[in-house]
């Protein structure tokens, strides 16, 4: 594979169907035009504060760190943003890209719901049209979310091929695009896809990362010790992660879904025991079997069920800057008791792997360190599962 | 930019034998391991005996994403059935063996190549009796190592055109193209459609401007009426769709719905 533009090392790329080339590099060309406009970046920037609530504080954990027993655990609070969670620093900015492109109709896909309710939303305010891809599987465990969709005006288009799960969703969201792509922007929902998506992403999130290091040198006057994020397709962490890369004496860990636990096959975690390949228009650590099959994966949280992660991240596991670790499906459900109980904040349950991970690399240091995690979302969306799991 | 110089195929033998002014040959598209495990062969031999000019042959992947429904449900379903690369291979030498001469493309996606090993599978195709590859998640940029490797091993690399594609992008596609290109007929994914897409046309003129390789037109051709109305515009027409969904409807007599399909769309019906 060839070292083009949209390459971290040897991952990234844009391995699409030749229909999309030609707007990936319309893409390219307008996001490249927008982010040299001032006028656009101030426009952004209203918006993400006056609609959206940025900046968004940092809490720090008081009674979980005291509880913890060790280093001092700060939140930055992505659960506080307007539809609960991340998402909607990418889509604003996407959908304010697609309305300076002349696109009038927005697709995306959706796992557990966030991405597409986050897209709804912009979509709503804009005036654009919306559809949202959504495995059948996803729309019945997600209920909630499909209905705030539709109340907010967006198609959900339910995908039955494959699993029926995100990765299906994302493929019938591009076969969509393939088909509409003169007059259709795809918002995609996390740092993955062929280029220029992970780079358009990582830009709209690190405004995640940007705030909370300037929030840890206002307040603390010195930067964290380390800095955890969940890794899904890893938007929520790049963003964090991007203030940071620079920063060497800043540890930076990812945390993916160890699901039923990493031996068992019925996890979400590429970086730990994928092999790298190609899915959805980028090469990047994949789960996939010998034959390059793409496989099934399992996390208790919607958010993460997903068998690729931006090539970034693969980038950044072998050169060493990040370290990759996971939590089980049980651990980021005690992570998920633990923080309503101890702070009155109920996480996401994607968030919650962070905080388990957070939570135990905080026991083994010194109370005046500080291990800053990302809260991406709350956890209004994953009530149901947690009470099927633990009925209270 | 590629360094190997396109290999001689017996694409280039079969085109180069057409009559200039004869409609379109025809090129169908079957998945391998479709409807059953073992009748990726059998079928192979139909396509020939039904007259088809050539063949392809599509190896399943877990996530289609150039597919509608039709093929991405052959695909699953002959995933089910234990199709791989592997496999694959090895049925398209057994069709050999058994006496198919016309020139076969197989039709993939990327990953499970690189799974296999790019070199490996090139070397392995070839020995079994392929004469070419598409990729459809491969575009122009990402291609150059696959194309060499293809083309280090005598297959061609057959880039695919869309609407979409500029006339300066789509000579230098052409310029890098071996046997054929495939001329995609639609702004959209595979899948049976009722009338010839206006743009398919257009699109044809335009690659004839940018290169004298032969073109196939495919994705959407369904009817006898779509191969005779491309007389003049292209080389050849592929059909898939419509003939996964003919076997789909008599699974048991696979072979014979492909010959007799494969006749009418040639003659008519
Ligand atoms: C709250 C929350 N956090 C994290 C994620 C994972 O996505 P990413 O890895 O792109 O941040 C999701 C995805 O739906 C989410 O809803």
């Amino acid at each position: 594979m060839g070292q083009h533009a949209g390459r971290f090392g040897e991952y990234g790329g844009a391995y699409v169907p030749e229909t999309l080339v030609p707007a990936l590099a319309e893409l390219e060309q307008g996001m490249d035009d927008a982010f040299a406009d001032t006028a656009f970046n101030a426009d952004l920037a209203s918006w993400l504060r006056d609609y959206a609530g940025r900046p968004t504080p940092v809490t720090h954990a008081r009674r979980l760190s005291q509880e913890t027993g060790g280093a001092q655990i700060l939140l930055k609070r992505e659960d506080l943003l307007h539809t609960g969670a991340h998402k909607l620093n990418n889509v604003l900015g996407q959908v304010l890209l697609a309305v300076r492109l002349g696109k009038r109709r927005i697709i995306a896909e959706t796992g557990a719901g966030q991405h597409g309710v986050a897209t709804a939303t912009a979509c709503a305010c804009f005036g654009l049209r919306c559809v949202v891809y959504m495995g059948s599987e996803d729309m019945r465990r997600q209920a909630l979310n499909v209905y705030k969709m539709r109340l907010l005006g967006a198609e959900v288009v339910a995908v039955e091929s494959g699993t029926a799960t995100l990765k299906d969703a994302t493929n019938e969201a591009i076969r969509d695009w393939v088909s509409h792509v003169r007059d259709t922007h795809y918002v995609i929902g996390s740092a993955v896809g062929p280029h220029p998506y992970p780079t358009l992403v990582r830009r709209l999130q690190r405004v995640i990362g940007d705030e909370a290091r300037a929030q840890c040198l206002e307040r603390l006057e010195r930067l964290p010790h380390v800095v955890v994020a969940c890794v899904g397709g890893g938007s929520n962490a790049i963003g964090m992660f991007a203030a940071f890369l620079d920063d060497a004496a800043v540890e930076l860990v990812g945390v993916e879904a160890a699901g039923r636990g990493l031996d068992t096959g019925a996890h979400a975690a590429p970086l730990s025991r994928g092999r790298p390949g190609v899915l959805h228009g980028a090469h990047s650590y994949l789960m996939q079997d010998g034959a390059g099959q793409v496989l099934g994966t399992h996390s208790i949280s919607a958010g993460l069920d997903y068998p690729g992660v931006g090539p970034e991240h693969s980038a950044l596991r072998d050169s060493g800057r990040v370290r990759y670790v996971s939590a089980t499906d049980e651990q980021a459900l005690a992570a998920f008791h633990r923080l309503s109980q101890l702070e009155g904040i109920i996480p996401a349950l994607e968030s919650a792997h962070a905080l388990h991970a957070a939570a135990e690399l905080a026991a083994s240091r010194d109370a005046e360190d500080v291990v800053l995690v990302c809260l991406s979302g709350r956890g209004d969306k994953d009530i149901d599962t947690v009470r099927e799991h633990d009925p209270a | 930019m590629s360094i190997r110089v396109a290999p001689r195929t017996r694409f280039d033998d079969a085109f180069s034998a057409r009559d200039a002014g004869a409609p379109p040959g025809l090129i169908p598209y079957i998945t391998a391991g479709f409807p059953h495990r073992d009748a990726t062969a059998v079928l192979l031999r139909a396509a020939q005996d039904g007259g088809a000019l050539a063949v392809e042959t599509g190896i399943p992947f877990s996530d289609p994403l150039a597919d509608g429904p039709t093929i991405q449900r052959a695909g699953w379903r002959a995933l089910q059935n234990g199709m791989t690369l592997q496999l694959a291979l090895e049925q398209v030498a057994a069709a050999r063996a058994a006496g198919l001469e016309i020139p076969v493309a197989a039709m993939t996606y990327v990953n499970p190549v690189l799974a296999y090993g790019r070199d490996r599978f090139m070397r392995d195709a070839h020995a079994a009796g392929l004469d070419g590859l598409i990729v459809p998640d491969l575009p122009f940029d990402e291609a150059d190592s696959v194309r060499d490797a293809a083309h280090g091993a005598g297959l061609a690399f057959i880039p695919l055109i869309a609407p979409t594609t500029p006339d300066e992008r789509m000579r230098r596609i052409a310029a890098s193209a071996s046997g054929f290109v495939y001329c995609v007929s639609v702004t959209g994914v595979t899948g049976a459609r009722s009338a010839l897409p206006d743009e398919a046309l257009a699109l044809l003129d335009r690659v004839r401007a940018a290169t004298p390789l032969p073109r196939a037109l495919g994705f959407g051709l369904s009817r006898h009426e779509h191969v005779q109305a491309l007389r003049g515009h292209a080389e050849a027409a592929v059909v898939g769709s419509a003939l996964i969904d003919a076997v789909e409807r008599a699974p048991q007599d696979a072979a014979g719905v492909v010959e007799r399909f494969c006749e009418s769309l040639i003659q008519g019906p």
